[in-house]
């Protein structure tokens, strides 16, 4: 990453013009350019009746379904709450919450 | 040396003293005979450069984008429509800060279709974040290209020199050609801090949120305010090199002139004759020739025109629904600055031959008027 972050007066983490490079460059690292905070919807799974048949997972655009032991993990930083895996879901198994409620 | 050279060649041979290492360029119409001869300049082994031939403009920007995002000196040249499809990489050149330096010859945009002067190609793509240079002589034309890469690869910028078709692009001028040498001592090669290196893998232009696509913006800005004093003091060592100099904006005559024109391109050399014409008669005009566009020389023009009681703008283009293109930025420059009046005259649109007897007739005509008028057509048939 060519982005440097410096924290502030007030202890908070920024990055301004002189962090970075001329040109978007390298900033392209999606595990580092967050992408979560255009979610309005959030997939919450239930792991009672989840079957781990991951076709969440096969269905996820991000993807930020991961399988973590053998189970579907969803990656919240990188969910974008369009809710595909709650529709694709043959057991209902994942239920929706409203962001920032 | 000198030679006599079309302008269209002037751009070719300014291409080759740079040493530009790859051209892109699609090979037909609006093309003009800027790449037709680099094809036979690199062919003869006179540059060693890599010229692709694409299907089309958008693909050429693309394809200079490409090879200057690896660190190599890029050029491509256009026309008109062709530029148009170039539109969306222009952006992408200027955002992702590569100093590709290309020419167009401005020539009236179709229907109906035209090969005749006109900068409203040009001027369309004021917004995309390149330096903007109108050449206004075939010597012009050839010093700019190799200036342009020094200003360009200092500042990260792309740089668009525009000329007037048919006056310049295919008309003979002598121009003077300096020898490579003296250019290579002007123009190191290229060699960016950030290219596209298989050893050193990078992802460049990837999504970019709301929390830096501010600063990149910003950062261009600053570029662009640099490029000023870049363009000034690269004009000044080039001037070492050639006895040539060229700055943002050439002042003819304007130190004490009551009426100053404010002109670019071919119609700024008319309007010079023109000024010595009417200085005989007594009439104390001047001349502002705008070479450079963006950056907008803001501070050298109002310095120009200090003394002045009127200007009258020349544009060889129209913003339909406004009016000319260079009165409106001239009327914004001096917005909080000064109450010089303006008065904004077109002329030559398409290509419509403008006489220093036309020019005349404008400074009489502004001499005479009481009221400034945002945009007078000069010459429309009714
Ligand atoms: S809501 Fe969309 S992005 Fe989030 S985990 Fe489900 S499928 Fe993936
Ligand atoms: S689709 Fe439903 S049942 Fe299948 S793994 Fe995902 S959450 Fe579990």
């Amino acid at each position: 990453m060519l982005i440097k972050f410096r924290t502030d007066k007030k202890g908070v983490k920024i990055s301004g013009a002189k962090d970075m490079p001329p040109m978007p460059a390298s900033l392209g690292l999606m595990n580092w350019n967050k992408t979560s905070s255009w979610r309005n919807l959030k997939p919450i799974i239930d792991y009672e009746k989840c079957i781990d048949c991951f076709i969440c997972w096969k269905f996820c655009p991000e993807p930020a379904i991961k399988i973590v032991d053998e189970r579907p993990v969803i990656d919240y930083d990188f969910c974008k709450g369009c809710m595909l895996c709650a529709e694709e879901c043959p057991k209902d198994a994942i239920a929706t919450e409203v962001e920032g409620k | 040396m000198k030679k006599t050279m079309i302008g269209n060649h002037a751009a070719s041979w300014g291409a080759q003293l740079s040493r530009v290492q790859v051209i892109a360029a699609y090979p037909i119409t609006p093309q003009t005979l800027i790449v037709e001869k680099l094809s036979e300049i690199v062919a003869d082994g006179e540059l060693d450069a890599k010229f692709i031939k694409v299907e089309s403009e958008h693909s050429a920007m693309s394809a200079c984008i490409g090879a200057s995002a690896t660190g190599a000196r890029a050029y491509t040249a256009t026309s008109a429509q062709g530029l148009a499809l170039m539109h969306e990489m222009l952006h992408w050149a200027a955002l992702a800060r590569l100093p590709i330096v290309m020419t167009n010859v401005n020539r009236a945009m179709a229907p109906g279709w035209s090969i005749w002067a006109d900068q409203n190609d040009s001027l369309s793509q004021r917004d995309t974040g390149m330096m903007h240079i109108f050449a206004s002589s075939s010597q012009d034309i050839l010093d700019s290209t190799i200036i342009s890469y020094k200003v360009s690869e200092q500042v990260l910028l792309p740089t668009l020199i525009s000329f007037d078709a048919f006056f310049l692009s295919h008309t003979m001028e002598v121009v003077d050609m300096p020898p490579i040498t003296d250019v290579d001592k002007f123009l190191p090669p290229y060699n960016p801090e950030y290219k596209l290196d298989v050893n050193n893998p990078r992802s460049f232009g990837a999504l970019t949120s709301e929390e830096h696509y501010y600063e990149f913006r910003y950062k261009m800005q600053n570029a662009m305010d640099d490029a000023v004093g870049l363009i000034k003091k690269e004009g000044r060592e080039f001037e070492k090199l050639t006895g040539r100099y060229y700055d943002l904006v050439h002042s003819y005559k304007c130190e004490d002139a009551d009426l100053i024109f404010v002109t670019s391109g071919t119609i700024a050399e008319t309007t010079n004759v023109a000024v010595d014409e009417l200085r005989k008669d007594g009439k104390k005009v001047g001349n502002l020739k705008i070479r450079v566009i963006r950056p907008y020389p803001k501070q050298d023009i109002l310095k120009a025109v200090k003394n002045c009681s009127k200007i009258a703008v020349i544009d060889r283009n129209i913003s339909c629904g406004y009016h000319g293109i260079f009165a409106q930025e001239l009327k914004g420059a001096l917005y909080n600055e000064s109450d010089i009046p303006v008065w904004g005259y077109l002329a030559g649109i398409g290509g419509r031959d403008v006489k220093v007897d036309d020019i005349k007739e404008i400074a009489d005509e502004t001499f005479k008027s009481k009221k400034p008028v945002d945009m007078i057509m000069k010459g429309v048939k009714i």
